[in-house]
This record gives structure tokens, C-alpha cells and sequence, in this order.
């Protein structure tokens, strides 16, 4: 039995949101709101005053023997039953009560009066008494604190009050602690400041402004040190180390010794221990809540419950789809390494299945290199997961299909997309360094990848690690190996994710922008390995953002805006000639295109979020060009034939010959 | 290594230090007087303060702490006043029943907490709310009446298991074993629910990182993602609230150490303070101390081993 505190403080000081009403009654209503901790209030209440009326509420005399009745279970004349002496259970349990109270009294009357004002004091202040407090809480938690009261109930024989005051003294550093992480918080607020530059003296500051915001995260912490006294002071009685009056503790003892013949006195002092520490346990939590909420602002309101559908029952169709007359899906090309025909994605938001991709199509070939541009929020990355079939949770693909290597994807079980992914499709992460398990080292992890895909030997693995790591260039591979992703830069991760890409061999790599966070340099380097990648054959998909990037690696290149794919082409027409005012858009706003001294030409407005996607084209608020037929009905993508390239604009041809970009 | 072990003593030897310091500085407010007591209501004055000189009674109190921490050192921790044993005789041949059973009951917390922990985070729903549940009731719920419970129905409704006593493994393993079951269960069952919550907490904190969802892209199978890396990426947090949960186990065993009647360093400590035998209660405060001292630097160690960027 150690010194408890509060695992989940609340939160220290009020830098979450701006500071409401103090007002005690606010925050007592506010917890009475609460059931459980209202109930829990209430029965501490009931629980209190029938021990302190015990002589006049008790049927018996608490220490009345009757031997004829000895050990009967409950009767109408004893309704809890009677004890080894027949002395009336009911009338010693609420006698008893008063033991068990005065010992949380006493525990929490040495508890407060110290703990607090010094928690304050070393929040407040700092310096050689922070130290003193922050070390003394060390010690004390690093020793049984049981030990020291039997030192304590050694030299002061049966004094139970003695041993609850040493509990109080005990738990003191701890309770500090916590207050001095709440003064802390306190004291970098505004008013604080305002107030120690104003000249207001310490102590006034003190009692004025930290005091009241400390005070919830005291009753927190006391409600939970009484649940614990209450523990150690029955325990006491259990051991006989207390009182020699009836006590719950001595009550479980007594209990204990009868256990053969009359099991049934373990049920009333066990359920009174039970339910009044369960009690102040609930309450302390409805403190903490209550006092979170009062710091916190407001929060959202909880998404409904109702997530996913009933069984059986048909799918609800999904906010903001496009029915199946508004578009054209062609079959998928069967010389394509990747076919993607009118994929779309739900994912739940608020409580909603809502598409956050419609109608997606593209076309990869064999050791070709297909760039998805757009801004963020647009669906690259949904678009890319769906390819392995890892959407988040609450996602799932509502229709289309994703032909690759003749199998379709987006119906395809678990056990065939295990099958798939890092062998077929390999994946590039957008962060280097955390897409590493960082308990092992990067070679562990290569060599991991590579004996699932291939079942080699261990050896044989640290081998074919090794060769990878020379293939992504990494210099040194052994010490790379040995090394733990911290130990790595970025770029040198990158090639450890590359590699482990790699480990299966596989036909297509889904790079997710796979050198934003690295430096210009290093990304070079890595747009190197990927273009030797192509060489030999495999299929990139990259994301991207960066028109650098796209032209001089990519093939084809697919733009997506707001979830769909607005225009599809190769690479050098797309820049040169972009049919889609988004790309055109795009283009310009490419920071490579930048002239000296001019402002960056950028796309007004912000891309919409799936539940704002307007009825007809998605790009209808931010398209200089927009006319009312843009906004009738949804716009399908159109294939213009002659020039290998599809786009999903009305007047797609007014853009082609006139200057795309100035 | 050195670093650990260097942070350790720095941290461990003022902790072990203040804790004699501050049972001897209690125990010398002892009402009465040792001499006396040893020697009974009968002993004239002369031979009391013969003893009392004999015990050094007469010195000042930092000369006497001196006395006793040079003798501690040594081995030395002096007598019980009651059965004038060799304080520490009686803690090397008890020493074996605590950790019998601390092991026992950190082992049960361990394995029950994580295995908890770790569905309720796959799970989540009910389950979730059932390791709740049961942290707040287990913490709600006496460890000595817990144990009796188990006694009544385990014990003595169902004789599956002796009612108390303790034989040692070198007598019997297979007693050894029954003896232990039910106090194990009195200290490991409630201990179960701070691991259990730690783990489920610690494994959500990690499926959410970037490298789960490259593991998966990398085809490896979801048992490895949750058993080889995200549990080893959750262990060290878990390791610390072991640590923590070791300590009050070392305060449970004094209660159910009494209820089962064993042999035992908590039993000896309840004892030796209902007989006011302070060279005992001494000693065994200093046993627990250094034991706890030393399960911190095990845990250190532990954590560093996981953490590679401690150990690196």
C-alpha cells in the first residue's frame, strides 16, 4: 500500500481556454449534473450522518453481548445478523463508521493544511523550497508507506490517530507536488502577471488568484487520499493495530475468524468499505471532469452513436455522391499494370458515411511513373491507401474497381491483399524518420520485410538487407544496420523505408510525397533512386505537390481537386497546355515560375471539405472562368481522344492554345 | 550502464538513508523504557540501567544512530527485544516467503494486466469499459477482505488450496505452490487493473503512429504488428507503473502476509509492532527499502533495455 495521487490531474492551470466563472456554486452545480458523482455525494452524505447519529439511530448497544445469539445471520430483530459475541452487526457497523471517519478526518486535517499552502508556495516561488518538495514527494513514493506507520504504531501502541496523522504527513509531498504543478500553470497567466507587475504582494496574489484555481485540483486529490485512508484505517482494524472498539476493520477480522461457520459477516463491513471508497472514487472523478470541463472550452458535441448500419440492411446511400447517370465509367484497360475505374471512398464523418473520393480513374503501365498532384485535402492519400486497402477507420471503398496484375482490388479479402501488399505494392512514407519502428534498428526491420516475402534464412536476410541498403545508396549499410531509426537523418531513413520497399520486389511503389520533409539535397538524392527504380522496370505511383518534381519524373500525372479527378494527361502537355483551370491554376501558382519582385499568383480560397462540396463542379467558387452551367449538375469527366488526356471541365478546349500561365 | 547505475545511488542512498534516519528518530520517542521492558516489572532499578547502558541507551541519539547504521552496515541490525534472535536471522530466513510471494503476485499483474490491456485495446466497446470498471472497483476493494473471500470459497467451500501457512519450494514445489495461490490472488488480482489500463492506453498511443500503418503496407501480419512492435514500443511506460505497482505490493504483504499466516517479512513487522519490538520493525523497514531500492534499479534497468534511445 503506497501513497496514492490522482493519475489524470487536471489540467495544470488554465492555458486551454479562456477563464469562466469561478463562482463555487457554478462549479458544484455543474458536478451535481453529473449522476454518478451526484449519487456518490449523496451517499457519502447518508453515510456520515448515520455514523454520527449512531447512538440514537443504533438498535443496540454496539458492545451488547447476547452468547444464546451468537453468529446468526439476519433476523428481524438483528436485520444485518449478529457476531461471534451476538453482538448486533448493523448497530456495530454504524458505530464503527465513526473510527473509520475520525481517521480520515485526522489523515486529511494534516494532509490539506501542509500539502496545499506548500504546493502553492513551491509553485509560486521556485527555488531551494520547489526542490525540497519535488524531493520529498520522491522519497515518499519509493517507500511502502504502511511500513513506517507499524514504526509509527511501534512506539505509539494501539494509537490509531497517531498513525493517520503520520498518513496525512506521508501523503503531504505528494498533494504539494500536485498543487505546485497547478500554480504553475497558474502563474504564466495573464492576469497573474498583471497582477505581480502591479505590485500586489505575493501573498495577496496567492490567496486571491492561485487559491481558487487550485482548489478543484485539491478536492481531486483529497477525495482520493480519503479513499485511501480509509483503506489503511480499516486495514489498521483488520491487523488490531487500532482501536480495540468495533471498527470496520475489526469487524473483517472478526469476520475472518468465523469464516468456516458464518461466511455471511464478511458481507456487511466488507460492502460498507467497498461502497464508501467506490463512492469517493466516483466523486473525485465527476471532480476531475467537471473541473477539465471548466478549463477546457466547450467541446464538440460527441458524433451520434449510431455508426454503421444495422445488419442486413441496405447501405445508406452517401452524402455527397454522384449518382451512377451523371457519370461515364469506361471498362478497365487490361494492359494496364493499374486500372482504376470510378473508385470512390466513404469515410464517417460526423456520424455520416460521406464520399471523400467520387469517380476516380487512372490507368499505370509497367515501369511507367504516374504523378497525383493536387493540394492537400484533395484525396491523394485516400486515393493511394485505398490501393492497399488501408483506410482509416469508419472508410470503405463504395464502389468502382481496382484492377491490378488481373486481380480486383477493391473487392478482394484480407488475406489477398496481405498477399499483395509489400510484395506486388510497395509503400513510401511521407515521414521517414516515425514510419520506422523506433524499438528496432533499421536493419531488424529491412531484414523483418524481407524474410515475410521471401522465407529465407535470418542470415540470409541480414545479407539481402545489406544489398538493399547498397542499392539506396546508404553509405556504411553495416552501420546503418546496427543503427535505431533516432540515430538516422531523414534522407538516410528515407532509404531505409525505400529499401524495405523494395524487400519483396514489387511491381508498383506508391511513393506518398516521399521527400517533403526532407532537405533539398537529400531530395534530389531520393528522386534519383526512384528514377532508377523506373529503369528497372517497376511502376511508381508518386504524390506530390511539387511541378518540379512531377516533370521531371513523372510519365502521366492526375490531377485531383476536392476528391475527383479533374484532368488527366501526360506530363509535358499537362504543364504546357493544362485543359483544367484548377491545373492551369496550379501551375501558376508554382513558386518555380515565380518572377523577381512580383506576388505569388495563388488560387484564391481554400479547397472544401467533403460535406461542403458544392452540386456541380467542385471548383466552382475558385475558378475564375465559372459560368452558371458550372454550377447545374456535376460535371463528368470527358475524354478528349485526340489528345490522350481526359478533364472534367464544360469548355475544356478554351484553355488549349491560349497561354496557360503568364 | 554506469549512467543508470550512477543515477540510481545518487537517487537510492539518501532514500534508504532517510528512511533509518526517520524510523530511528520515531523509535527513539518510544514511551518507556527497553530496559525495562526486556527485564520486566520485577528487575530493580540498577539492573535496568545496566541493560539500558548495555544497549547504549545512554548515549545521545545522533551517537546512538551512528552506532546503529556502523553495526547496520556490517550486518549487524541487533536483537529482537522479544525473542532476542538476531534481528537479521529472522529477515534472511523470512526474506524467501515475501518475495515467494511479491513474485507471485507482480507475475499475476503482469501477464493479466497486459493480456487485459491489450484486448480492451483491440476490442475496445465493453470490454474497455469492463477493465474500467474494474480498475475503479479493484482499487475500491480492501486487499485483506478480497483475500478472504478467495479464502472462503477456494479454501474452505472448495478445499482446493490450504487455508494459510506457507511451506517453503526447497520442502516441497508442488506445496509450495498451493500455498502461495490464494495470497499470490489476494495481491495480484487487484494489482492487475493500473497494468491493464497502462497497456490499453500505451497500445492505442502507438496504433495511431505512422510506422503501424507502414508495417501493415509492408504486408506484415497484424499478430506481429500488435505482439512484435506495437507492445514493444508500449512497454516501457508499463515497466514504470510495475515499478510502481511492486511498492504497494511490498505494503499489501503486510495484511495478507497476517491473513494467511506466513512466515513472512510483513507478518514479522505486524508483529514485532503490536510487541513493540523496535529492533525488528527497524529492520524490516530497512529490508523493505533497500528491496524496493533495488526493484527500481531492476526497473531502470528494464527501461533502458527497451528504450533505445536511453540505452543508445
Amino acid at each position: 500500500m503506497n501513497t496514492p495521487t490522482a493519475q489524470h490531474t487536471a489540467p495544470a492551470g488554465g492555458r486551454k481556454g479562456p477563464r469562466r466563472s469561478t463562482a463555487p456554486h457554478g462549479f458544484t452545480a455543474r458536478l451535481l449534473r453529473k449522476k454518478a458523482a451526484a449519487a456518490s455525494a449523496g451517499y457519502l452524505l447518508l453515510v456520515v450522518l448515520v455514523t454520527l447519529l449512531a447512538s440514537p439511530l443504533a438498535p443496540y448497544d454496539p458492545d451488547e453481548q447476547d452468547l444464546t445469539a451468537a453468529l446468526q445471520g439476519p433476523s428481524g430483530a438483528h436485520w444485518l445478523g449478529t457476531g461471534e459475541l451476538g453482538r448486533d452487526v448493523l448497530s456495530r457497523l454504524m458505530h464503527g463508521g465513526q473510527i473509520t471517519l475520525l481517521g480520515v478526518l485526522i489523515t486529511l486535517a494534516v494532509y490539506l493544511p501542509l500539502g496545499v499552502p506548500a504546493g502553492m508556495i513551491a509553485g509560486y516561488k521556485g527555488g531551494w523550497f520547489d526542490r525540497l518538495v519535488l524531493k520529498s514527494a520522491d522519497l515518499i513514493s519509493a517507500v511502502p508507506v504502511i511500513i513506517v506507520l507499524l514504526v509509527v504504531l511501534s512506539v505509539f501502541t494501539n494509537n490509531e490517530s497517531a498513525a493517520m496523522a503520520a498518513n496525512g504527513l506521508l501523503g503531504a509531498p505528494l498533494l504539494a507536488r500536485v498543487v505546485r504543478s497547478a500554480t504553475l500553470g497558474v502563474k504564466e497567466e495573464l492576469y497573474v502577471r498583471a497582477a505581480v507587475a502591479g505590485g500586489i504582494r505575493d501573498r495577496v496574489i496567492i490567496r486571491r488568484h492561485v487559491l481558487p484555481r487550485v482548489t478543484g485540483v485539491v478536492l481531486v486529490q483529497a477525495s482520493v487520499f480519503g479513499a485511501y485512508a480509509v483503506l489503511l484505517e480499516t486495514g489498521l482494524g483488520f491487523l488490531g493495530l487500532g482501536t480495540t472498539k468495533a471498527s470496520w476493520g475489526s469487524m473483517i477480522a472478526e469476520a475472518s475468524k468465523n469464516i468456516g461457520t458464518d461466511p455471511w459477516l464478511l458481507v456487511p463491513s466488507g460492502f460498507m468499505i467497498i461502497s464508501f471508497i467506490l463512492a469517493l472514487g466516483l466523486l473525485s472523478d465527476g471532480l476531475r471532469d467537471t473541473l477539465a470541463e471548466r478549463y477546457a472550452p466547450p467541446a464538440d458535441k460527441p458524433p451520434s452513436r449510431r455508426m454503421g448500419r444495422p445488419r442486413g440492411a441496405a447501405p445508406e446511400p452517401l452524402r455527397t455522391e454522384v449518382p451512377d447517370t451523371a457519370r461515364v465509367i469506361e471498362d478497365p484497360d487490361p494492359d494496364a499494370l493499374l486500372s482504376v475505374r470510378g473508385l470512390t471512398v466513404s469515410l464517417t464523418i460526423e456520424g455520416t458515411p460521406t464520399a471523400v473520393i467520387r469517380d476516380v480513374s487512372f490507368d499505370l503501365r509497367s515501369g511507367e511513373v504516374l504523378g497525383i498532384v493536387g493540394e492537400t485535402g484533395c484525396g491523394k492519400t485516400i486515393t493511394a491507401t485505398s490501393l492497399l486497402g488501408m483506410l482509416p477507420a469508419g472508410g470503405r471503398i463504395a464502389s468502382g474497381t481496382i484492377l491490378f496484375e488481373g486481380t480486383d482490388l477493391a473487392r478482394a479479402d484480407a488475406a489477398t491483399m496481405r498477399r499483395i501488399r509489400g510484395r506486388r505494392i510497395g509503400w513510401i512514407s511521407q515521414d521517414p524518420i516515425s514510419s520506422l519502428d523506433p524499438s528496432f534498428t533499421a536493419g531488424a526491420q529491412v531484414a523483418e520485410v524481407v524474410r515475410l516475402h521471401t522465407g529465407c534464412s535470418r542470415k540470409q536476410a541480414r545479407e539481402r538487407t545489406l544489398e538493399l541498403f547498397a542499392k539506396v545508396r546508404l553509405p556504411d549499410p553495416g552501420r546503418v544496420a546496427g543503427s535505431y531509426p533516432h540515430q538516422l537523418s531523414g534522407g538516410m531513413a528515407q532509404r531505409v523505408g525505400i529499401a524495405a520497399a523494395l524487400a519483396g520486389d514489387p511491381a508498383l511503389v506508391i511513393a506518398d510525397e516521399p521527400t517533403t520533409a526532407l532537405d533539398v539535397t537529400v531530395q534530389a538524392e531520393i528522386l534519383d533512386l526512384l528514377r532508377e527504380l523506373q529503369a528497372a522496370g517497376t511502376a511508381v505511383v508518386l504524390i506530390t505537390h511539387d511541378w518540379g518534381v512531377l516533370a521531371d519524373l513523372c510519365d502521366r500525372a492526375v490531377v485531383m481537386y476536392a476528391g475527383e479527378v479533374v484532368e488527366e494527361a501526360e506530363v509535358t502537355d499537362l504543364v504546357t497546355t493544362p485543359t483544367h483551370p484548377y491545373t492551369a491554376g496550379l501551375l501558376g501558382s508554382d513558386p518555380h515560375h515565380a518572377l523577381p519582385g512580383q506576388p505569388l499568383p495563388a488560387v484564391e480560397g481554400a479547397v472544401p471539405p467533403p460535406t461542403q462540396w458544392p452540386v456541380g463542379c467542385h471548383f466552382q467558387n475558385r475558378c475564375p472562368r465559372v459560368t452558371d452551367a458550372c454550377k447545374e449538375k456535376p460535371v463528368v469527366i470527358s475524354r478528349l481522344v485526340e489528345l490522350e488526356r481526359s478533364t472534367r471541365c464544360i469548355r475544356p478546349l478554351e484553355l488549349i492554345g491560349g497561354p496557360a500561365h503568364d | 550502464m554506469h549512467r543508470i547505475l550512477f543515477r540510481w545511488l545518487v537517487g537510492a542512498v539518501p532514500v534508504v538513508f532517510g528512511v533509518t534516519v526517520l524510523t530511528f528518530v520515531l523509535t527513539s520517542l518510544v514511551p518507556g523504557d527497553p530496559g525495562r521492558t526486556i527485564l520486566g516489572a520485577n528487575a530493580s532499578p540498577a539492573q535496568v540501567k545496566v541493560l539500558d547502558a548495555q544497549l547504549g541507551l545512554d548515549h545521545p541519539l545522533p551517537v546512538r544512530y551512528w552506532d546503529w547504521l556502523t553495526a547496520a552496515l556490517h550486518g549487524n541490525l541487533g536483537d529482537s527485544i522479544t525473542s532476542g534472535v538476531p534481528v537479521s536471522d529472522q529477515l534472511t530466513s523470512r526474506l524467501g516467503t515475501t518475495l515467494s510471494l511479491i513474485g507471485g503476485a507482480i507475475l499475476v499483474a503482469a501477464v493479466a494486466g497486459v493480456a487485459l490491456g491489450v484486448l480492451s485495446a483491440l476490442k475496445g466497446g465493453w470490454l474497455g469499459r469492463a477493465v474500467d470498471g474494474i480498475a475503479l472497483v479493484g482499487l475500491a476493494v480492501p486487499n485483506f477482505w478480497f483475500g478472504l473471500v478467495l479464502m472462503t470459497a477456494f479454501a474452505v467451500r472448495l478445499p482446493l488450496f490450504p487455508v494459510s501457512g506457507y511451506v517453503p519450494f526447497t520442502d516441497s514445489p508442488v506445496q509450495w505452490f498451493e500455498s502461495l495461490v490464494l495470497p499470490v490472488l489476494t495481491l495480484g488480482v487487484p494489482a492487475t487493473a493500473p497494468v491493464a489500463k497502462q497497456t490499453r492506453d500505451g497500445v492505442l498511443t502507438q496504433l495511431d503512429r505512422e510506422y503501424v500503418r507502414v508495417l501493415r503496407a509492408r504486408g506484415v501480419p497484424e499478430r506481429s504488428v500488435i505482439f512484435r512492435h506495437v507492445l514493444r514500443n508500449a512497454a516501457a511506460p508499463i515497466v514504470t507503473v510495475l515499478g510502481v505497482v511492486v511498492v504497494t505490493l511490498f505494503g499489501g504483504t503486510v495484511l495478507a502476509e497476517t491473513l494467511f499466516v506466513m512466515p513472512g517479512l510483513g507478518g514479522l513487522a505486524v508483529t514485532a509492532a503490536q510487541t513493540q519490538d523496535i529492533p525488528t520493525v527497524q529492520g524490516v523497514a530497512l529490508v523493505f527499502t533497500v528491496t524496493v531500492m533495488l526493484i527500481n534499479l531492476l526497473i531502470e534497468v528494464v527501461y533502458a533495455m527497451l528504450n533505445p534511445k536511453v540505452r543508445t
